[in-house]
């Protein structure tokens, strides 16, 4: 494995909560481009990793570390300003603004920054962002659904509209936590197919999925999460084929 | 012009333009149409407008906006007395006064959200105004208020050898501020208030405010600091109060610790509500009601109520004065709270989710094969 095009490295992380070790000694490496696909059972701990890397939680000990930047005690904004970008689990959207503002948003983020008091300007005379949000929509196949209200979509069309708020920042890094939960087979095509389509350009991805299929047909790599330990770790092929992943979890589904 | 704004907002810049310079003509077959009146009308517009900007688009309800508008009162009278009785500079200080306090507090009480921001509001707009009664007498004259006296030094004045006979009052550019002049000098002030709403709720800042009320954890990972947005809104609404306040000062100029007082930033945020939170006419129209019938009703008393129900029986008549007397004069607040009420739960929305549904109900009833409206949603 060569260690130097490794974009994040999560280092020996650990995570209590109260009594509950949500995460045990976690060493994790994202190799840069790379799609790393993370499963495991329910309550395995996945989330609670995003939530560690993103700074929404503080880890218990240990760190993380995005290409030289230590993450651990930055705020969440500024781990976003720095290239991370995330889809959640549950939607998180601003649901009482149109999608087309959805996508504005993290594009006015992107080339704004934390803050700006740009009250003078028109949001009107954001055309630039506007076409860009445009495009970003198309991207998804939601151009028809822009003047919506985002609460009123159906809930794959959430995350669809999610992921166009993700990928309008072009991150360096995205995290997705089961980006084809709740969506159509259809819609789960699309997605896997606009999420390759981003892999050709270089984008570092980590995936929580549970679909299978979405996991096989998208992972360079696989890390196995069992109560809150990596158990396994590797190729697709050498994940599938590991003995203890069988027994903890793909067991009697595959 | 048209990224300046769109064709939408500035009709309706327009007609609210319209509306507001025509009350003395339309007001008055209600009996409204006097200066006195109309006044008010203008200042707690300005104040619900600003208000606004806090609370409908970003979200965060302050239960002490009223410590702005008195510190506003404040600094205009202090304005009148130190510097000149011109008004514009008063108006100025003011604002800068109030933005200056309103950063102090808001940057206090933004580190907590919801019912405890509400509540750090509440109780630092309190401190206030027992503030004003006690410690702060040398600058705000305790109960008796602040006043505008013959001795004042007014240096401004004095430099120009301008000198006053009988009772100060502000004046524009000698002018004096009472009357109507009063009133277009207070309309010229909510105008400019509404435009500059109008463009904040416009732009991309006010897009975030929106944003923030709507989800203010997506802001935060998406790469906003929301704090700074929430305290600029603060300080936007608080400086709008100061300004309200200061106009209050310019047609009555006694300030007293009365104007800080929890009921009358609860009466803000009933303003705001009854007319429609979030919406840009929504809180004016709000604020006109309620001065509106806090006048009327405010004034009646027994001996009108008695006249007004005399066509009733006797013994009747004594009982129907007897219960309508609580809510007329003092009592007017009753009927205020129970007009709320009665808003709250069936129009959530205020006033203006009142006229939307009956528009929708005309555009239905008016062209029932039309093509249906655009938020219409496609079916799944
Ligand atoms: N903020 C929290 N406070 C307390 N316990 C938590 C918190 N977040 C997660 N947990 C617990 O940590 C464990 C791991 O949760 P996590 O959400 O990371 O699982 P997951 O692998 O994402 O599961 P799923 O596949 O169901 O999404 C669970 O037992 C959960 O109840
Ligand atoms: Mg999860």
């Amino acid at each position: 494995m060569e260690k130097s095009n490794v974009v994040l490295h999560v280092a020996d992380v650990h995570k209590r909560f109260g009594g509950l070790h949500a995460l045990a000694d976690i060493d994790l490496q994202v190799e840069e481009g790379k799609t790393h696909a993370i499963i495991g059972p329910n309550g395995a701990g996945k989330s609670t990793l995003l939530n560690v890397i993103i700074g929404k939680l503080a880890p218990t000990s240990g760190q993380v570390v995005f290409d030289g930047t230590v993450l651990t005690g930055r705020k969440p904004y500024q781990i976003n300003q720095l290239g991370i970008a995330r889809v959640f689990q549950t939607p998180e959207i601003f649901a009482d603004l149109s999608v087309l503002h959805n996508v504005m948003i993290p594009a006015l983020a992107k080339r704004d920054g934390m803050f700006t008091l740009n009250m003078l300007r028109s949001l009107d005379s954001e055309t630039g962002i506007r076409a860009e949000a445009e495009h970003m929509l198309e991207d998804v196949g939601m151009t028809n659904r822009r003047e919506m209200l985002a609460g009123s979509l159906s809930r794959g069309d959430k995350r669809r509209m999610e992921l166009a708020m993700c990928l309008i920042q072009h991150p360096r890094l995205l995290l997705l936590d089961e980006p084809t939960a709740g969506m159509s087979r259809h819609d789960t095509n699309t997605t896997i197919e606009l999420l390759k389509k981003i892999k050709s350009r270089g984008m570092t991805k980590v995936i929580i999925e549970h679909d299978m299929h979405v996991v096989f047909s998208l992972a360079d790599k696989i890390s196995v999460l069992a109560q809150g330990r990596i158990i396994a770790d590797g190729s697709p092929d050498e994940v599938r084929g590991n003995p203890k992943v069988q027994e903890a979890y793909l067991g009697g589904a595959h | 012009m048209t990224t300046f704004m769109s064709r939408n907002d500035l009709f309706l810049f327009l007609g609210f333009t319209i509306v507001v310079l025509a009350m003395p003509i339309w007001l008055a077959p209600f009996g409204a149409g006097y200066p006195d009146l109309l006044q008010r009308f203008m200042i707690f517009g300005i104040f619900a407008v600003g208000f606004n900007i806090l609370f409908g688009l970003t979200g965060y309800l302050s239960f002490g906006h009223a410590a702005f508008f008195g510190v506003g009162s404040y600094a205009a009278v202090w304005s009148f007395k130190l510097l000149t009785l011109d008004a514009i500079p008063a108006m100025i200080f003011a604002v800068l006064i109030s933005g200056l306090f309103a950063l102090i507090i808001g940057f206090l009480c933004l580190r907590r959200s919801g019912i405890y921001f509400s509540i750090l509001t509440l109780a630092f707009a309190q401190m206030s105004y027992n503030l004003a009664y006690s410690v702060l007498t040398p600058i705000t004259n305790g109960e008796t208020g602040l006043q505008l006296t013959l001795a004042d030094p007014r240096v401004l004045d004095a430099a120009v050898g301008q000198t006053f006979v009988g009772q100060p009052v502000p004046t524009l550019l000698g002018q004096q501020l009472g009357g109507y002049a009063g009133f277009y000098f207070c309309a010229g002030f909510l105008i400019l208030a509404f435009f500059i709403a109008q463009r904040i709720a416009g732009s991309p800042f006010g897009m975030m405010l929106k944003a923030i009320k709507s989800n203010q954890t997506r802001m935060q990972f998406t790469g906003f600091n929301t704090r700074p947005y929430a305290l600029s809104a603060f300080v936007i609404s608080g400086m709008y109060a100061g300004l309200a306040g200061a106009l209050l000062a310019v047609t009555d100029p006694l300030a007293g610790a009365e104007r800080m007082q929890w009921t009358a930033s609860g009466e803000v945020v009933l303003m705001t509500i009854l007319g429609g939170v979030g919406t840009l006419v929504g809180p004016v129209i709000g604020a006109w009601i309620i001065k509106y019938f806090e006048n009327i009703l405010s004034a009646l008393n027994d001996n009108i109520l008695a006249r007004f129900w005399s066509f009733l029986p006797e013994g009747v008549a004594d009982v129907v004065v007897k219960i309508t007397s609580k809510f007329v004069g003092d009592g007017w607040h009753l009927t205020l709270g129970l007009a709320f009420v009665i808003v709250v739960i069936f129009l959530p929305g205020g006033i203006m989710e009142g006229v939307r549904r009956i528009a929708a109900a005309f555009r239905r009833s008016g062209s029932s094969s039309a093509k249906p409206s655009a938020r219409t949603q496609p079916a799944e």
